[in-house]
């Protein structure tokens, strides 16, 4: 294993690191505005918006984000949406883990036992106020945990967009691998440095998580 | 369009869930300041009557009437909200299962609806905990969170914040059914102390003793019909009814 070369080319994944970063940070907040719309789809009590958020859900759940991100930076020109990488991959990447933070927004939701709606109905509240007032405070702190795990699985799904050439972790490994022929050490370092950032916004959701739970 | 002349009036009302009818052509009165017991065997409709009053379960048939005004009137979905909302203030309700609010404390239990509907500033609704919290003998547990109650404190605790919107009519589902047995005459200390206060009071229980000592009238109910009411005095010791006699033979004798 060269380490020399490994501490040689550092400061350039280090760099790449922070696309990385700033790419899930980018995804995270797309797709948590993507996952409440969709989750209030989910829940409207309109059957075409009900609808429209399953149809959500089980499309970009259900084909590869890869390809997803192909139609959108390929494909997209052809019918007038022209991106470039980085926005393509956040674009991309957000929408798809939208659909995925749909339905831990969803599952957190309706896993308030619906005595806690009716108590508040009871009282005379309306369903918005119930909603906001009851509802979505304790559902906000079942969903930290599952959407911990989604922002996981986001942050390793940024790897994808070294596909469409954005001068993140993969792909600059990639491109020293071209001119070093190492790819054991590039892409060791780049999973290095994958992990932790992995494992810091790991300790962070589980802070957040202890922090927000009722005494 | 008939006079109202009774504070619930409850007409030929009828309540299916799909092709299930729970609730057959049912009419009942209650008058302010009355209390009305209803007994009768698991799935006889009796929680699915009591929350056709606040509409909780609506109603597919009939009408009901509080106070004059029909809780089930038909009208545009946002309008219908509206009322309802409105009059749900008047109509407090307690569950077998509490369902206080967790991440809320005893205070702010009781006073988040008196806040949010009428304006309370927080001093005033402080006042307003205070003096519902004291009265169900639960002030020294103002700052706790529902998960450091009892059953029985917790229950207490789901009485005055109903009793924090000062509504005209309440209504208990089973509100001692969940509980411990030694933590039931606690609740039951409490719903009788409202009872002297003359509060208009409409309970569904399977404690025969307790229906016989607060109630001014009991009614029985079999799938999803009254088959007999009558005052406690008459309904427990001279049932008139065959399935009043039959339910009361193993619900007596199982409770000694
Ligand atoms: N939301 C619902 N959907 C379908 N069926 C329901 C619903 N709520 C109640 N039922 C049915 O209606 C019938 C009456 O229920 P209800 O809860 O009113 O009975 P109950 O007399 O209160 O019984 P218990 O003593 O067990 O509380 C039961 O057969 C029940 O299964
Ligand atoms: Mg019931």
């Amino acid at each position: 294993m060269d380490i020399d070369l490994m501490l040689k080319v550092y400061p350039f994944f280090l760099e790449a690191a922070w696309v990385t970063i700033l790419l899930s940070v980018l995804t995270a907040i797309l797709g948590l505005i993507c996952g409440t719309l969709g989750a209030a789809a989910r829940l409207s009590r309109f059957a075409v918006l009900r609808f429209l958020g399953a149809a959500y859900v089980s499309v970009f759940r259900g084909t590869p984000a890869l390809i997803q991100l192909f139609i959108l930076y390929f494909g997209g020109p052809q019918i007038g949406i022209q991106l470039d990488a980085f926005e393509a991959g956040v674009i991309g990447l957000g929408i798809n883990a939208g659909a995925y933070m749909t339905e831990t927004i969803r599952g957190a939701i309706i896993a308030i036992d619906k005595g806690q709606r009716e108590a508040a109905r009871t009282l005379g509240l309306s369903g918005w106020q119930a909603t906001y007032r009851v509802i979505l405070p304790q559902a906000a702190r079942l969903m930290v945990r599952p959407l911990g795990v989604n922002l996981n699985m986001l942050i390793k799904a940024t790897a994808l967009v070294a596909a469409i050439a954005v001068v993140e972790l993969t792909y600059t490994a990639q491109r020293y691998i071209g001119s070093t022929y190492k790819p054991f050490e590039m892409f060791l370092l780049a999973g290095v440095l994958y992990m932790i950032i992995i494992y810091v916004v790991g300790r962070g959701v589980a802070w957040l998580d202890r922090k927000v739970q009722i005494t | 369009m008939t006079e109202q002349t009774h504070f619930v009036e409850i007409r030929h009302a009828q309540k299916s869930f799909g092709t299930l009818e729970v609730l057959k052509d049912i009419s009942l009165n209650v008058e302010r300041g009355q209390i009305v017991g209803i007994i009768g065997s698991s799935g006889s409709g009796k929680s699915t009557l009591l929350r056709a009053i606040n509409d909780l379960d609506p109603l597919t048939g009939g009408e009901i009437w509080l106070d004059g005004v029909q809780v089930n009137k038909t009208l545009p979905h946002r309008q219908y909200e509206k009322h309802i909302n409105e009059l749900r203030q008047h109509v407090g309700m307690v569950f077998q299962h509490f369902n206080l609010f967790p991440h809320m404390t005893a205070r702010e239990n009781v006073t988040m609806a008196p806040k949010m509907l009428k304006g309370l500033s927080q001093a005033d609704a402080d006042r307003l905990a205070e003096e519902q919290l004291d009265k169900v003998g639960m002030l020294e547990r103002i700052d706790y969170y529902p998960s450091q109650l009892s059953g029985g404190q917790k229950q207490r605790v789901a009485i005055a914040r109903a009793l924090a919107m000062k509504p005209k009519l309440m209504l208990f589902d089973e509100a001692t059914s969940a509980l411990d047995p030694e933590l039931v005459e606690e609740v039951n200390l409490v719903m009788k102390k409202l009872a002297e206060e003359h509060m208009t009071m409409i309970i569904v229980t399977h404690e025969m003793d307790f229906a016989a000592s607060v109630c001014d009238r009991v009614l029985f109910m079999d799938k999803g019909v009254v088959v007999e009411e009558g005052p406690p005095s008459v309904l427990f010791k001279n049932p008139t009814q065959n399935r009043t006699r039959e339910f009361l033979r193993k619900h007596i004798e199982g409770a000694s």
